[in-house]
């Protein structure tokens, strides 16, 4: 141990590091952080506003927007407001997040049936995984053969008990229930690994004292697992909810919005009006990314404040 | 893209001083060519073209890129405003408008005072009294039948409505559909749409719904609908047919399921690959149905255009002058080419039982006029909904009164800007 000086030297080493070498600390984050904050800014955060001030002109998309755009304030907005095809892309919306949130009670199901010792468990997990890693467009192609009302295999099966055959893609309302089931399949395999996973830190203590106390079946599952599973269910939530509103390749491959525009959802409705064949209409789409953002706001805002809160109780 | 501009360059090699015209102004520099030609035949004949015209010119390269002819479709905006090509592919009618309107297109007039032969495709690339490119091809649209089964049957090719629904009753008996359709893309009940108003109300008329000058509740496009309504009501489609694409729906005709395909004449080409032979299949005119309208025809037509941010404009002029020659237009019309019809009317037309009817039925037997199609005629989002909405009176006619009115809402609202 060196021994401090009595007296307190009033003329100290002179400071050799640079300025950088003094801030190290603070300085090397943000350097890090640089290149990812740079491109969120351009490509997310950027766009964002720009989608805003698009949203109120009238513009085809060539040209400049202040050259050849309109501006006619909220009137793109006013239009969505009576514009039907805006009106069933909205309800197909919500009906695509809801129901594609059974994925999550399907994939623990799963989860928890393949959560065993058996030989060749690995191979069965695989197996079940195996619609997540394949394509959605293969997925919506292998949907839409399925579905096919002469030759597919649905309605093969269904003559097998003498019921009549369904054209279930070409029905405006079977059909957006339809493709939900087509993603259903791999959200259900990603919902799986996730509780898979989270199955693997369940802590046996707490299932053998629950089993002591005389625990079993679904009181089991859902005062001791479940719980347990928070953090995955957490996941699960986020992944499901984000792919339901961003669903646009299986209606694409499946229907391409039809019959008659009645599968569309709004990401879908927003790429018809703005960039597709006949879509010459910026502002109009730029006002749905709009909408669609908003909505996906109230999700994402919801899941950042909670996330916050866990990290605040844990700290 | 490496291969093609190796060939390129040796073809210049061999024949370029063989082939150069001493008179021809000397184009120099580059020529860059976008070219929606993706179809294996249709490219043989673009890379051809561009291949000979590079030989032409000892001191000019074409660059030629061939871009997937359904993706070019949404491509083509950007392209134009970025970094712009000097020629490219595009569509002629109101499909160019757009693009006219925001100055992304040349004004290439000046060629067509050079040019012979091309007035009655004139009208349909100009726009506010100018030109803005030049066809390269068109085709017929018509009935392609199942000759066979039309002789089995002892029916003759109809000239009336009344002889094609008596007809149509006639192969529903037999326990066949009288047409196949495949309307997911929408754009085939398009193609109906325009010829059952065409023989309704005339060509004017149809003109005139098209620059949406008559509300799409007028009487006589009701006229229209009714009269579709009862082949609808007969059952004369194939089921489904909403599930299927065009080349989807083309199996029903080749395994005899339907007896006919108001079609493009791109659709026999995958006929006879499929198997059926010319005997199996013939062509009418689609027949008419009020006598008092002379008959028009869908005839969509192809095109070249320069782009207005074009380096070389000059070789871009030279370019389209030399599509529309006659003896260029006789060569990549052919059968064997890109099988279709030369818009030049002193090229000659390939030897060939569906081009040469529909030659004649277009310059002697259309009188009313040649219309595009649908999805050309009418501006870009009128043409979108419309056909979504002859989608769903297909599928569903009795919603017909609700298409209407929303046709009609958007109608006012569209022509309005």
């Amino acid at each position: 141990m060196a021994v401090a000086p009595v007296v307190p030297d009033t003329h100290p080493p002179r400071e050799t590091r640079g300025w950088y070498r003094r801030n190290e600390i603070k300085v090397t984050p943000w350097l890090f952080l640089l290149p990812g904050l740079l491109f969120f800014a351009t490509y997310v955060i950027l766009p964002i506003f720009q989608s805003f001030q698009v949203s109120l002109y009238r513009w085809d998309g060539l040209g400049e927007l202040s050259e050849t755009g309109t501006f006619i304030g909220l009137g793109n907005y006013r239009e969505l407001m009576t514009d039907r095809a805006f009106e069933i892309s909205l309800w197909n919306n919500m009906r695509w997040l809801f129901l594609y949130l059974l994925a999550i009670p399907m994939g623990l199901g799963i989860a928890l049936f393949l959560n065993q010792t058996v030989v060749g468990i690995r191979l069965y997990k695989s197996l079940f995984f195996f619609p997540f890693v394949i394509s959605q467009v293969v997925v919506g192609l292998v949907f839409s053969w399925f579905y096919l009302p002469k030759e597919g295999l649905l309605n093969a099966g269904l003559a097998l008990f003498g019921l009549g055959p369904v054209n279930i893609l070409g029905d405006p309302d079977l059909a957006t229930y339809g493709i939900i089931a087509a993603g259903l399949w791999p959200q259900t395999a990603y919902c799986m690994i996730l509780y898979l996973t989270g199955l693997n830190a369940v802590d046996p203590e707490q299932v053998e004292a629950a089993r002591l106390d005389g625990a079993k079946g679904w009181k089991m599952l859902w005062y001791v697992i479940v719980p347990q599973l928070r953090p995955a269910t957490f996941i699960a939530f986020v992944v499901t909810i984000i792919g339901a509103l961003r669903s646009f390749d299986l209606i694409s491959i499946m229907t391409n919005g039809g019959p008659f525009g009645q599968t569309r959802v709004l990401s879908f409705y927003m790429f018809e009006k703005a960039l597709a064949e006949f879509g010459f209409r910026m502002g109009y789409g730029a006002s749905i990314a709009v909408v669609l953002f908003l909505i996906m706001l109230c999700f994402i805002a919801y899941f950042l404040w909670s996330m916050w809160r866990d990290e605040r109780v844990a700290r | 893209m490496r291969s093609i501009l190796t060939a390129l360059a040796a073809t210049t090699m061999l024949t370029g001083t063989a082939m150069a015209d001493a008179h021809a102004p000397a184009l120099e520099g580059t020529l860059r060519i976008i070219s929606d030609m993706s179809n294996p035949a249709p490219r043989a004949v673009m890379e051809k073209l561009a291949a000979d015209f590079d030989a032409m010119h000892e001191n000019l390269e074409v660059e030629l890129e061939i871009i997937d002819r359904e993706a070019w479709k949404s491509q083509i905006r950007n392209v134009l405003s970025a970094n712009p090509p000097d020629v490219i592919n595009w569509y002629a009618a109101n499909r160019m408008m757009p693009y006219v309107n925001a100055g992304l297109l040349e004004d290439v007039s000046d060629i067509w005072a050079d040019i012979e032969g091309l007035d009655s495709v004139k009208g349909a690339l100009t726009l506010d009294g100018k030109q803005y490119g030049i066809p390269y091809t068109y085709y017929q649209w018509g009935v392609y039948y199942r000759e066979d089964i039309f002789n089995e049957l002892g029916l003759e090719e109809p000239a009336t409505w009344e002889q094609e629904l008596a007809n149509c009753q006639a192969i529903l008996d037999s326990g066949r559909k009288c047409y196949t359709i495949g309307t997911k893309f929408l754009w085939t009940a398009g193609g109906w749409f325009d010829y059952l108003n065409m023989r309704t109300n005339g060509f004017d008329f149809h003109m005139a719904l098209a620059r949406g000058e008559v509300p799409w509740t007028d009487d006589r496009v009701r006229q229209t609908f009714a009269n579709w309504r009862e082949l609808i009501d007969m059952g004369a489609y194939i089921d489904d047919h909403q599930n299927y694409s065009w080349q989807e729906a083309l199996p029903f005709m080749v395994n005899g399921d339907a007896t006919a395909y108001l079609m493009g004449n791109f659709a026999v080409a995958p006929m006879r690959e499929a198997g059926l032979s010319d005997d199996q299949i013939d062509f009418y005119q689609f027949p008419a149905i009020n006598p008092d309208v002379e008959l028009a025809e869908d005839a969509p037509t192809d095109t070249f255009h320069v782009a207005a941010g074009a380096q070389n404009k000059e070789a871009a002029r030279a370019f389209l002058k030399y599509v529309v020659s006659a003896d260029v237009q006789t060569q990549i019309n052919a059968g064997d080419a890109l099988g279709q019809l030369p818009v030049n009317a002193n090229s000659s037309v390939d030897d060939d039982e569906f081009l040469n009817q529909g030659f004649t039925m277009l310059s002697e037997n259309s009188s009313g006029g040649v219309a595009q199609f649908f999805d050309r005629d009418f501006p870009a989002e009128m043409a979108a909904l419309g056909m979504e909405g002859l989608q769903e009176f297909m599928v569903f006619p009795d919603n017909l009164e609700d298409i209407l009115q929303r046709l009609e809402q958007a109608r006012e609202r569209i022509y309005a800007n």
